[in-house]
């Protein structure tokens, strides 16, 4: 187990307080299970998500700015999100104090403001809730606290956008063996595989679901997701992964509404990755949150003998 | 070039062909899909009053003119593996005639083609309002100097 991510300060996000709650519940019965402590940040606020980010960029770097402060005032080196949207935001901001002045000199004024110290870039890392697992335990790790194979279950790893994207504010990425592809990210697939699942080659793993546009443009929304709901089963999937609260939430809005408005039905479940990697450490699905999925997959849950 | 119009017509008819047909006519199919993810940049590329490049990346003009596409605009690389996918599944196709898995590559590709028709559509669709990628730069930068320019 490698100590540096064996504790790390948690910063669950606004999404995983509501529609991603059960990503919250699965990611903290996931690391109890592994023996990995979290600490949650306190008074954390709003990443800027996507609402802030596009009104005015530099007020969301304070914001993230201000959290990754937090940490380090709680004596982390090492944050940890499992939300793309803040994940992608936490790094961003680490990258904007680092190379641009004007956001250093927001975020000075802004923090002086608000009476806290200034983050500066450097003194905490951000990983995602896939690192944070990889490091600390590792493949070898979950193939041995395996109690529940996820044999039989064939997997369409989903990404999204925002895990990879723009690549250069993930520079620990695409480093060789061992280190995250940004064009064929696979720490999911790995985690899973270690796990017994059988992972189908998923061609769209990091394209748009639409997420941003769910809103204002619901269709599109719609036929995007619909479009990777099909190609998941053409693949001959089970059950898509997903390692981010706003995709996962799309698929399964948009997975009901494509029925409803578009009359296309389709059947493959929608999980966290860190739900099936609970019920394969022997969680039950209740303990990972299933019954607070829209998409309801108990049925092949049961019968593939996981929760 | 492909022409846009009627575009998802083709990808639908490709996606409900037979097995036989699929293997018997792949290159084919692989060529039209490749033609049609390069319809639709082009029409990004002059949507942006750009001239659509004749260049090649990697031996693909769909991957120099997604690379045209994204100069000034961030979020376009949201579609750059969907781009790259789809030149990996044409290889696939065009490398390996004799393979079995020859009308499901097919397929899959199609289903990338689509996913590439409909990001760009999207794209397209809010030009005026703004970015469809949550990635993007501000969203509403046009509308707020819009607002501040009104008198008053």
């Amino acid at each position: 187990m490698s100590s540096q991510n064996s504790k790390v300060a948690y910063y669950p996000g606004c999404a995983l307080e509501g529609t991603g709650s059960a990503y919250d519940r699965s990611t903290r019965a996931v690391g109890k299970a592994l023996g990995l402590g979290i600490e949650e940040l306190e008074n954390w606020n709003c990443c800027g998500a996507m609402e802030v980010k596009n009104i005015d960029p530099k007020l969301q770097t304070y914001l993230s700015a201000r959290n990754l402060s937090i940490a380090e005032k709680m004596g982390h080196t090492t944050v940890m999100a499992p939300c793309n949207g803040c994940y992608h935001n936490l790094k961003k901001a680490e990258y904007d104090l680092a190379h641009d002045l004007a956001s250093v000199e927001v975020n000075e004024r802004l923090s002086a403001k608000a009476g806290h110290a200034a983050y500066r870039p450097g003194k905490v890392t951000t990983i995602h809730a896939l690192d944070w697992i990889r490091d600390a335990i590792g493949e070898d790790g979950i193939k041995a606290r395996v109690r529940n194979s996820l044999s039989g279950l064939k997997i369409a790893n989903y990404y999204g956008c925002m895990y990879t994207r723009p690549r250069h504010i993930f520079p620990e990425k695409d480093k060789g063996p061992g280190s995250e592809s940004t064009s064929k990210p696979h720490f999911m697939d790995d985690l899973l595989a270690a796990a017994g699942a059988q992972n189908v080659d998923y061609p769209l793993k990091t394209a748009c679901c639409g997420g941003a546009h769910t809103l204002s443009d619901s269709d599109t929304s719609t036929r995007l997701v619909l479009n990777l709901l099909t190609t998941a089963e053409a693949c001959g999937a089970d059950v898509i992964a997903t390692e981010c609260p706003t995709c996962h939430t799309g698929l399964e809005m948009h997975q009901a509404r494509a029925e409803k408005v578009l009359g296309k039905k389709t059947t493959v479940k929608i999980l966290y990755f860190t739900q099936l990697l609970g019920m394969a450490l022997g969680l039950s699905a209740r303990a990972v949150g299933v019954h607070e999925n829209f998409s309801e997959s108990r049925d092949l849950l049961r019968e593939k003998g996981l929760g | 070039m492909a022409e846009p119009a009627g575009i998802d017509e083709r990808i639908e008819a490709i996606l409900a062909a037979s097995p036989a047909d699929l293997a018997a006519r792949a290159d084919a199919h692989a060529d039209a899909l490749l033609a049609i993810g390069e319809a639709v940049l082009e029409r990004w590329v002059i949507a942006r009053g750009l001239v659509p490049t004749g260049d090649a990346v990697e031996g693909f003009r769909l991957l120099a003119l997604h690379r045209q596409g994204a100069v000034g605009e961030p979020s376009f690389h949201a579609c750059r593996e969907t781009c790259r996918e789809l030149v990996y599944h044409v290889n696939l196709i065009r490398l390996e005639p004799d393979h079995p898995d020859r009308p499901q590559r097919i397929r899959l590709a199609a289903m990338v083609a689509r996913h590439l028709v409909l990001f760009v559509d999207g794209k397209l669709e809010v030009a005026g309002l703004g970015e469809f990628c949550c990635a993007a730069r501000p969203l509403r930068a046009n509308e707020a100097e819009a607002a501040a320019a009104i008198p008053g």
